[in-house]
This record gives C-alpha cells, sequence and structure tokens, in this order.
C-alpha cells in the first residue's frame, strides 16, 4: 500500500491487499442449499405467469423454482438454460429489478419477491459445478455460419445454431471472447473469471470455432463473408462512444468509461490499477454507476456521478443507484458539463444546472466547480465499424423479424440492432431467435 | 434423460404419471389440455349408471388445511361422481381415445352393487376404446350413503362379487380402487385379488372433517350452516397411502399384484416413493387442482433426472426397491444402537432440541449458559424427535455406535451381530437365537 485514499493525483496502490478482495468479491454471493429451499418456497407456481412475461429470454421460471423446490437444481438448470445459454451469467447481471422480479406477484403484494435472479444462479452454479453440459449436437447440416461478435448475442446464437447441427465460426475483434460480459461487466457481479468459464462450459456444444483478433472491417469484409458462409450473424455491440463536446475534453485523465472498466477487468491485480483522489463521472445509465462504484473501490475518496437529466431519467435503475450511494457515491442530477480545467492534466469540472423545457434541455446560468483529478465519460456508446450496405434505424441496424436485416444471409442482434434494451439478456434472446430463424432459413431451402 | 416410459397391466404410458379419477378428468376439454400438457395418462371422472345424473351440492365443495405461507397440505372434497350424463362422458372419452393412442384412458365405474347394472354400463364402456377401467369402491361420502363407493370398499366379499362381475363382462384390465377408510388394507386387496383384478389402485381419500368455524358452529365446507364429513387428499394423506401400498405388495397373499399408487403425489419424490414402494405407476388429483396441469413436467423431469443420477434406466427398475426393506417391527435390529449428535458449527441456538427432549423425552441435551447444546449419550435413546424438530437440516444426526463401543446408556457393548425381539429375553414367547 505505496499510497492512501488521500494522496493527490491518478495513482494505484490506495488500499491494502485486503480491501481489493474484499471491495471485488461476488457481491450476491451463491445461496447455500438450505436459502435456496427458503426462497424457492416463496414462489407460487402461478399460472401464466408475470415474471416470465417479463424475461426478455422467456425462462420458465415457475417451473425452474419448483424443480429446486424438489431438490433438483440440475434439472431446474436445464430449464433455465433450455432459453437462455446464458443463464449463468444473467443470473448475475441481470437487473432483476426491472425485470422477472418486478413482475413477481409478492413484489406486487409485498414489496419482497422471490429471488429469481439468484435462484437461477444457484441451479445454473450447480450444474456448471458438476461441468455437465446437458444439450447434444444434432446432426450436422453442412452448413456454415458465420458469426461477427463473440458477447452474448453472438455466442447465444452460436450455441444455438451448433444445436441444430450447423458449423460456426465465431470472429472477434478482441483478444478473447465474451463481450462486454469479459470487458464491461462490473467485477463484483462476475467475480472468479466467470465470463471465460461460461464460454468455456458453452463451447462443449461442439462445432463452433472462436477466432479472436480478427474484426470485421479489418481483416474480414462482409462480401467475403457472405460469400464464404451459407449465413452471417452481426453482434458487434457498440464499439464506438460519445463525446462529451465539452471545452477542455482533451486533458489528461478525462477518459472513456468503458475503457476504464475493460482495463479493471483484465488487471490481474487490482492494486495496479490507478484512480484518482477526485474522480468525476458523467452520464446516468449502468457504465456510469459501475465506473463510480468500482473508482470508489479502488480508493478514491470523492467519487461523483453527474447526470444532466432529472434521477428518474437516469437508466440505471434504482437499484444501481442505490448501490452506488451505499458504497459512497454522490450523485448529482439536472448538470451538465461545460469545460474542464487544469494545466495538462484535469483538476476542475465546470457544470451548469440544467432546465427541462418545451424545446429539450437548456443550460441555466447557475453554475458550479467539482474537484476533479480523472473524469470519466460514460454518455453512451454507439455503433462503429458497420459495414457499408446495410440500412441503418437512427444509429443501430435495421432488422425486421427476427433480427434479418436489409442484405439477404444477412442477421443482426444485440446491442448494434435497432429495438430492444441494450441489455445482456435482450442480447441473449435476439441471438438465439436469429439463430432459429437462420436455421428455419437454411433449411427450408 | 432416462425413458419414463411405463407399462402398466399391459396398459402403454409415456411417463408413470396418470391423473386420478376426479374433477381434472371430468370433460374432454380438461383432458385434452391435460396430454398436451404431458400426461401420461388418465382415470376418467367416475361415471355413474344410465339415466339422471347425481346432482352435487351448489355451494362450497372444498375446505383445506395449510401449512405456513398457506401452503395447502390437505384439501377434502364432498364432490359426487360426475354430475354429467352417461352418454357425453362415453362420447368425449372415445373421442380424446381417438386423439391420443399413445395415452392411457381409463374409465373409473360405480354403479350399485348388482349384477345386472354392470353388465349393462360394461359394453358400452368398452365401446369408447378405453385401455381398462378402474372400480371405484373408495368414495366415502355421499355414494356410500347410497350403498355404492366406499360402502362396497368396505366389504371384502362385495369388492370380490363385483371384481368377478367385471372380469366376466369386459375383458381388458380391471383396476381395483381401494378406500383408505378401513382398519387393514390387505382384505379388500385380497378380495380384489381373489375376484380375479389385474391391479388396485390406492388410495382414495380418507373421511374427514376439516375445520370448525367457531363463529357460526358449522364444520367447514360449510353449506347453509352445515357439513357433512368429506373426502382427506394431498400432501397430508401421503404417508398413510404409502403405507398401504407396501402392505398390499409384501402381503404374501397379494404380493406381485400389480399397484397403482394414489394419494398426495406432488412431486418427482413422493413419486419415486410410491414406484419404490411397489407401485407399477402414480395418480395424481390434488397436486394438479393446487397448481394446475403442468406440474407434470416437474415430476418427469424430476424422476428422469434422478434416475440418471441413480443409473436406472426404466421405470420397472425401480418398482419395488424398497419393498424387501419393509418390514415388521418384531424383526428390526435390536443391536443397531445410534446416538444423536448436534453440530455446534450449524447451530443456530433456538433450543427446540433442548424443549422436546427435556420436557417430552429423555432428559438427553445438555444447555450450558452461552446456549450451547450438546446430547448426554449416558440418556440418548435415538429416539429422533431433536432431529426432527430441529429447524436446521443435518444439523442433528444420528450416529450409529460401532462394533466394540460401549453404550453409555446402557453400559452393555454393542455387538453388530443381528438380532430383534423374537429371540430377546423379555419378550415371553421368544424362540432362541439363531
Ligand atoms: C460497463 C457496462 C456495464 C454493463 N452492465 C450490465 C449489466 O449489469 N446488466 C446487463 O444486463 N447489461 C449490462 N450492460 C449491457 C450489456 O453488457 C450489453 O447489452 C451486452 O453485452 C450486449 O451484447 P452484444 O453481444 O450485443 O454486444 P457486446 O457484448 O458488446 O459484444 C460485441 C462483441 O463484438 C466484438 N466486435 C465489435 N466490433 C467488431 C468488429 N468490427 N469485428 C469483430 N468483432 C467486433 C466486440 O469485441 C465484442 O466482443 C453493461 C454494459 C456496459 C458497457
Ligand atoms: C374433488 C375430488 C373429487 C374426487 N372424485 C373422485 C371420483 O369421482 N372417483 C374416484 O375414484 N376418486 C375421486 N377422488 C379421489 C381422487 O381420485 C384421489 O384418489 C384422491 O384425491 C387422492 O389423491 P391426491 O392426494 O393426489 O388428491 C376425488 C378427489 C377429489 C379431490
Ligand atoms: S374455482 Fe372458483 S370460480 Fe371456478 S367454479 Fe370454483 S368457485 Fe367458481
Amino acid at each position: 500500500m505505496a499510497n492512501s485514499r488521500l494522496t493527490p493525483g491518478v495513482v494505484a496502490q490506495r488500499l491494502g491487499d485486503q480491501d481489493y478482495s474484499r471491495n471485488f468479491a461476488d457481491k450476491d454471493p451463491l445461496l447455500d442449499t438450505h436459502e435456496a429451499a427458503v426462497a424457492a418456497d416463496r414462489c407460487y407456481f402461478c399460472h401464466d405467469a408475470p415474471c416470465v412475461t417479463a424475461c426478455p429470454t422467456d425462462i420458465d421460471i415457475p417451473m425452474f423454482i419448483r424443480e429446486i423446490q424438489t431438490g433438483n437444481p440440475q434439472a431446474a438448470a436445464r430449464t433455465i438454460l433450455e432459453q437462455n445459454i446464458l443463464g449463468g451469467m444473467c443470473a448475475r447481471v441481470c437487473p432483476t429489478e426491472q425485470l422477472c422480479e418486478e413482475k413477481c406477484v409478492r413484489e406486487v403484494a409485498e414489496g419482497k419477491p422471490v429471488e429469481i435472479g439468484r435462484l437461477q444462479r444457484y441451479a445454473t452454479d450447480t450444474l456448471m459445478s458438476a461441468d455437465v453440459h446437458p444439450f447434444t449436437r444434432g446432426a450436422a447440416t453442412g452448413k456454415k455460419v458465420a458469426v461477427v461478435g463473440a458477447g452474448p448475442a453472438g455466442l447465444s446464437a452460436a450455441h444455438r445454431l451448433a444445436m441444430k447441427g450447423h458449423d460456426v465460426v465465431i470472429f472477434d475483434a478482441r483478444e478473447k471472447p465474451g463481450g462486454l460480459n469479459e470487458y464491461g461487466i462490473a467485477t463484483y457481479k462476475t467475480a472468479d473469471n466467470f465470463a471465460q468459464r461460461e464460454v468455456d462450459w458453452l463451447m462443449q456444444i461442439g462445432g463452433i470455432t472462436i477466432e479472436t483478433g480478427k474484426a470485421l472491417g479489418g481483416d474480414l469484409t462482409l462480401d467475403g463473408l457472405r460469400g464464404d458462409y451459407d449465413a452471417v450473424f452481426l453482434a458487434i455491440g457498440l464499439a464506438g462512444v460519445n463525446a462529451l463536446r465539452a471545452e477542455g475534453e482533451e486533458k489528461t485523465h478525462v477518459t472513456d468509461a468503458v475503457d476504464f472498466i475493460a482495463a479493471l477487468r483484465q488487471a490481474g491485480d487490482f492494486g495496479s490499477v490507478p484512480v484518482g483522489r477526485d474522480v468525476v463521472v458523467i452520464g446516468g445509465g449502468m457504465t456510469a454507476v459501475d465506473a463510480a462504484v468500482q473508482s470508489k473501490l479502488l480508493g478514491a475518496e470523492h467519487v461523483t456521478m453527474v447526470y444532466r437529466r432529472g434521477r428518474d431519467a437516469m437508466s440505471a435503475s434504482e437499484y444501481e443507484q442505490d448501490h452506488a450511494a451505499s458504497k459512497g457515491v454522490r450523485i448529482i442530477t439536472g448538470a451538465a458539463p461545460l469545460r474542464l480545467h487544469g494545466n495538462g492534466a484535469v483538476a476542475e469540472i465546470e457544470f451548469a444546472y440544467t432546465e427541462a423545457g418545451p424545446d429539450g434541455l437548456t443550460l441555466t446560468d447557475n453554475t458550479f466547480r467539482l474537484k476533479a483529478d480523472q473524469v470519466f465519460k460514460a454518455i453512451g456508446q454507439t455503433l462503429d465499424g458497420v459495414p457499408a450496405g446495410l440500412e441503418l434505424t437512427g444509429r443501430k441496424i435495421s432488422v425486421t423479424g427476427a433480427g434479418r436485416t436489409s442484405l439477404t444471409g444477412v442477421w443482426a442482434g444485440g446491442d448494434c440492432a435497432a429495438g430492444g434494451d441494450d441489455l445482456t439478456v435482450t442480447a441473449v434472446a435476439e441471438g438465439r431467435d436469429a439463430a432459429e430463424d437462420i436455421h428455419a432459413t437454411l433449411m427450408g431451402g | 434423460m432416462a425413458d419414463l416410459t411405463t407399462d402398466f397391466v399391459g396398459i402403454k404410458s409415456p411417463n408413470p404419471f396418470w391423473l386420478a379419477s376426479a374433477p381434472p378428468t371430468d370433460k374432454e376439454y380438461n383432458v385434452r389440455r391435460a396430454f398436451e400438457a404431458g400426461w401420461g395418462g388418465v382415470v376418467w371422472k367416475t361415471l355413474g349408471a344410465e339415466g339422471p345424473p347425481v346432482v352435487n351440492v351448489n355451494g362450497p365443495r372444498y375446505g383445506a388445511i395449510y401449512g405456513a405461507d398457506r401452503r395447502l397440505l390437505g384439501l377434502n372434497n364432498i364432490e359426487l361422481i360426475t354430475d354429467r350424463p352417461l352418454e357425453v362422458n362415453l362420447e368425449e372419452m372415445a373421442n380424446v381415445k381417438a386423439d391420443y393412442p399413445d395415452r392411457a384412458l381409463i374409465a373409473s365405474i360405480m354403479v350399485p352393487c348388482e349384477e345386472k347394472e354392470w353388465k349393462a354400463i360394461l359394453p358400452r364402456v368398452a365401446e369408447t376404446g378405453c385401455d381398462g377401467i378402474e372400480l371405484n369402491f373408495g368414495c366415502p361420502h355421499g355414494m356410500s350413503e347410497r350403498g355404492m363407493g366406499s360402502a362396497v370398499g368396505q366389504v371384502p366379499e362385495y369388492i370380490e362379487m363385483v371384481t368377478r362381475w367385471c372380469k366376466q363382462y369386459y375383458d381388458r384390465p380391471v383396476i381395483v380402487k381401494l378406500t383408505p377408510n378401513i382398519t387393514d388394507i390387505r382384505y379388500p386387496a385380497r378380495a380384489a385379488h381373489n375376484g380375479g383384478a389385474d391391479a388396485v389402485s390406492l388410495i382414495n381419500t380418507v373421511s374427514s372433517i376439516t375445520s370448525v368455524n367457531l363463529d357460526t358452529m358449522s364444520p367447514e365446507p360449510s353449506i347453509d350452516g352445515q357439513g357433512s364429513h368429506g373426502g382427506y387428499c394431498g400432501p397430508a394423506v401421503k404417508p398413510i397411502a404409502l403405507n398401504m401400498v407396501a402392505e398390499i405388495a409384501r402381503d404374501p397373499e397379494t404380493r406381485g399384484l400389480p399397484i397403482s399408487g394414489i394419494g398426495g403425489v406432488t412431486t418427482w419424490r413422493d413419486a419415486a416413493e410410491f414406484l419404490a414402494l411397489g407401485a407399477g405407476n402414480v395418480q395424481v388429483c390434488t397436486a394438479a387442482m393446487t397448481y394446475g396441469f403442468r406440474v407434470v413436467q416437474e415430476m418427469a423431469s424430476g424422476l428422469s433426472q434422478w434416475m440418471d443420477e441413480k443409473g436406472i434406466t426404466s421405470v420397472d427398475e425401480v418398482v419395488g426397491r424398497a419393498t424387501p426393506n419393509v418390514t415388521d417391527w418384531q424383526f428390526l435390529n435390536l443391536n443397531y444402537i445410534a446416538k444423536a449428535k448436534i453440530n455446534e458449527d450449524l447451530c443456530i441456538k433456538c433450543g427446540r432440541c433442548y424443549a422436546a427432549c427435556e420436557d417430552t423425552s429423555h432428559q438427553a441435551i445438555a444447555m450450558s449458559e452461552d446456549r450451547t447444546f450438546s446430547v448426554i449419550d449416558e440418556e440418548c435413546v435415538a429416539c429422533n424427535l431433536c432431529v426432527n424438530v430441529c429447524p436446521v437440516e443435518e444439523c442433528i444426526t444420528m450416529e450409529k455406535m460401532p462394533n466394540g463401543a460401549t453404550d453409555p446408556r446402557t453400559g452393555k457393548v454393542v455387538d453388530d451381530t443381528y438380532s430383534n425381539w423374537t429371540s430377546h429375553p423379555n419378550n415371553p414367547a421368544a424362540t432362541a437365537a439363531e
């Protein structure tokens, strides 16, 4: 511990090793058998259950919970994974408070939902720790499908396609597969290298090859893939980031939150990751919360999140906001950055309060300054490197039905495709459904 | 995934889960949906004789017993047999059977105890193409007052006589459904066997009053301030049913007689227990009425997962596995000596074991100032009460004493050789030890 919370500037080693391991440990540890039994017992096995409707992958939640109740977590896992092959990751990262658990009849009645996410993790972890892969490949079809992007959408599509007997090659620009599961999700949600373990487990289906370090637009072209494969599934996520458009954005220690998070996820040793004493995060989504919370966990003294609209408009859920607050993050809403001050490195950042009017958001004359030796920009990711010839809707790839793009033989899903929330679970659902449609198309002709 | 296909007295079904004769099987609409949900077979709601159908009460027919969090543990009903015309039921049965040839369809029948009545209905039932019949000798309310249902089931001679008629006038399997409202289940089972039954099914419901409303002083369910005893079913009756199944399975006179196990089957585990005690399949009513038809999916996935884990490949291999381990009390090994053991790491210090043992058993648990609970081996008779009342699973366990150790309660050396009451010195009728 060379430094402390009070050391000025952006430095590593603010905390002791024990603090790091405690801070970045599993946030909601695995339920034990008794806890799972008690939690499962609360499920009413509702008819046409609202939780299922709220799950983007339509997991048969009452059924898997009943299977846990009856002492059969492996059967429960199978029920989950049939619908959502990344059920293990989703159990950890889904904002359940906005999805299944929000709609649980016990949430509505008592304000205390059945703990669906944690029960899902109990089931999937049980199966994965027994190293069971409950699915087998269908007879080989002789068809080849290229998947671009090894994030949740790409992995989900690849698994479903492999199950149907197709040969799948996944290309990814990064060094490791997993997409944001590996490079984005908060460390404490996916402790113990879960993202890679899950990819390894998923690959047990067979018939899938992953080629990392291969980028569409680099080594690969869409035309080339269309020529070499029977179908192409694009799952490239959102590789770009929005600019702040504030004066002084180029100063040292003003970086993209996603890069900070990716570096943190890849750091073998948390103590090696430098962090400021006074950190300011700009944005109101999950990325902003994760950057802010993890800065705090790395030992920053003051961390402030600043969002330009009101609290209700923040895309981070109330639960995420409370989590940030519980870690000591201050949240300021209704303020936008004007300029960053500092001589070379950032030292202060100046904000103006905003006002919502009929013409949208306007800046008021009321300004304030925050001390900042490190600033993270988390104001949204954008589609980057989309091949020419694909129609766009807004800033995403247009799709109809189960992910069909404007080009025949090319499907898209996950964050890069229009429609649906930018969530892991939505990416999994879109990947799965596109795979079904690709299969039907390839086999129908 | 293990194969759940079942052949019960020659009747094939894709799994051993049948719906018992009751409201879930009272019409074509239900039965089709049940088959779509995955049930292996159904026993149609009991048919009565030709003519005006019975009438049901027009107020509540059910009463319930709940566990914590309002989990339904027991259900009681005063419903009669089908109250729809015979022709309608027969036509619907024929339609369903034609569309679901791979599922079992059984007709349940209850007509007065006269040969001509049975002779009249059996050919009509046969025409539906159903796979067999079940004779309802079990209903404990209403029908019994009219000399049918359990009124027949309680008289072994009647059971035998009616079974014989059915075997004479019907050429497919005849299953005799038994009432538990009797002192020794072996007698009606033997009567069915002697009458030529292909199988017995049990249990039907247990005569009961669920509760009394202390404001109105009416038993529940209450019809205009009065109630009548009804039939109890659901998880609460499972232990009664398991014992009766085992009794028939191990009775030398009925051994080998196929049994359809009924009573409280709610999960795959319940079903596996019935099978292990000798049932060739199971029937379910209350679980479906509580949770809907979809519960069968958990039963099927759970049973098949368990069979896979045990390396069991067919349902037949499960049937009767536990039957040889059911014995009479007099044959239990009196040289098996155990002591309770409290795991202090798991103990949450509630003290329930202490209260139970101190107040009502053998004063064999010690409690220290800091609420540490430990077993006094000198006093412990291994009755298991502390295990049963402990809220923490596996916290208190029964540990067998090893051969050669001295039991501090009796001062005797533990001897691993088997010895039972029949040769015990305190037994006035003791025979010499073998
Ligand atoms: C910091 C952060 C935290 C988040 N936390 C949560 C959370 O807690 N819960 C939740 O549900 N969601 C969360 N999300 C959102 C979630 O991660 C995404 O919605 C999800 O990962 C989208 O999956 P995807 O497969 O579409 O894209 P990605 O996961 O982004 O994967 C895309 C893949 O494509 C590759 N790629 C990109 N361009 C190319 C190219 N040209 N050629 C080849 N490969 C390419 C990338 O390397 C990447 O591996 C978070 C997002 C961020 C940024
Ligand atoms: C409402 C109700 C009606 C029933 N009607 C019949 C019937 O018509 N014929 C019959 O043989 N059994 C009847 N039964 C008994 C069931 O078939 C079954 O034997 C009993 O409910 C025990 O099984 P369970 O614990 O799974 O419910 C009925 C049970 C209920 C709850
Ligand atoms: S379940 Fe309720 S609504 Fe349906 S018939 Fe019975 S009392 Fe009426």
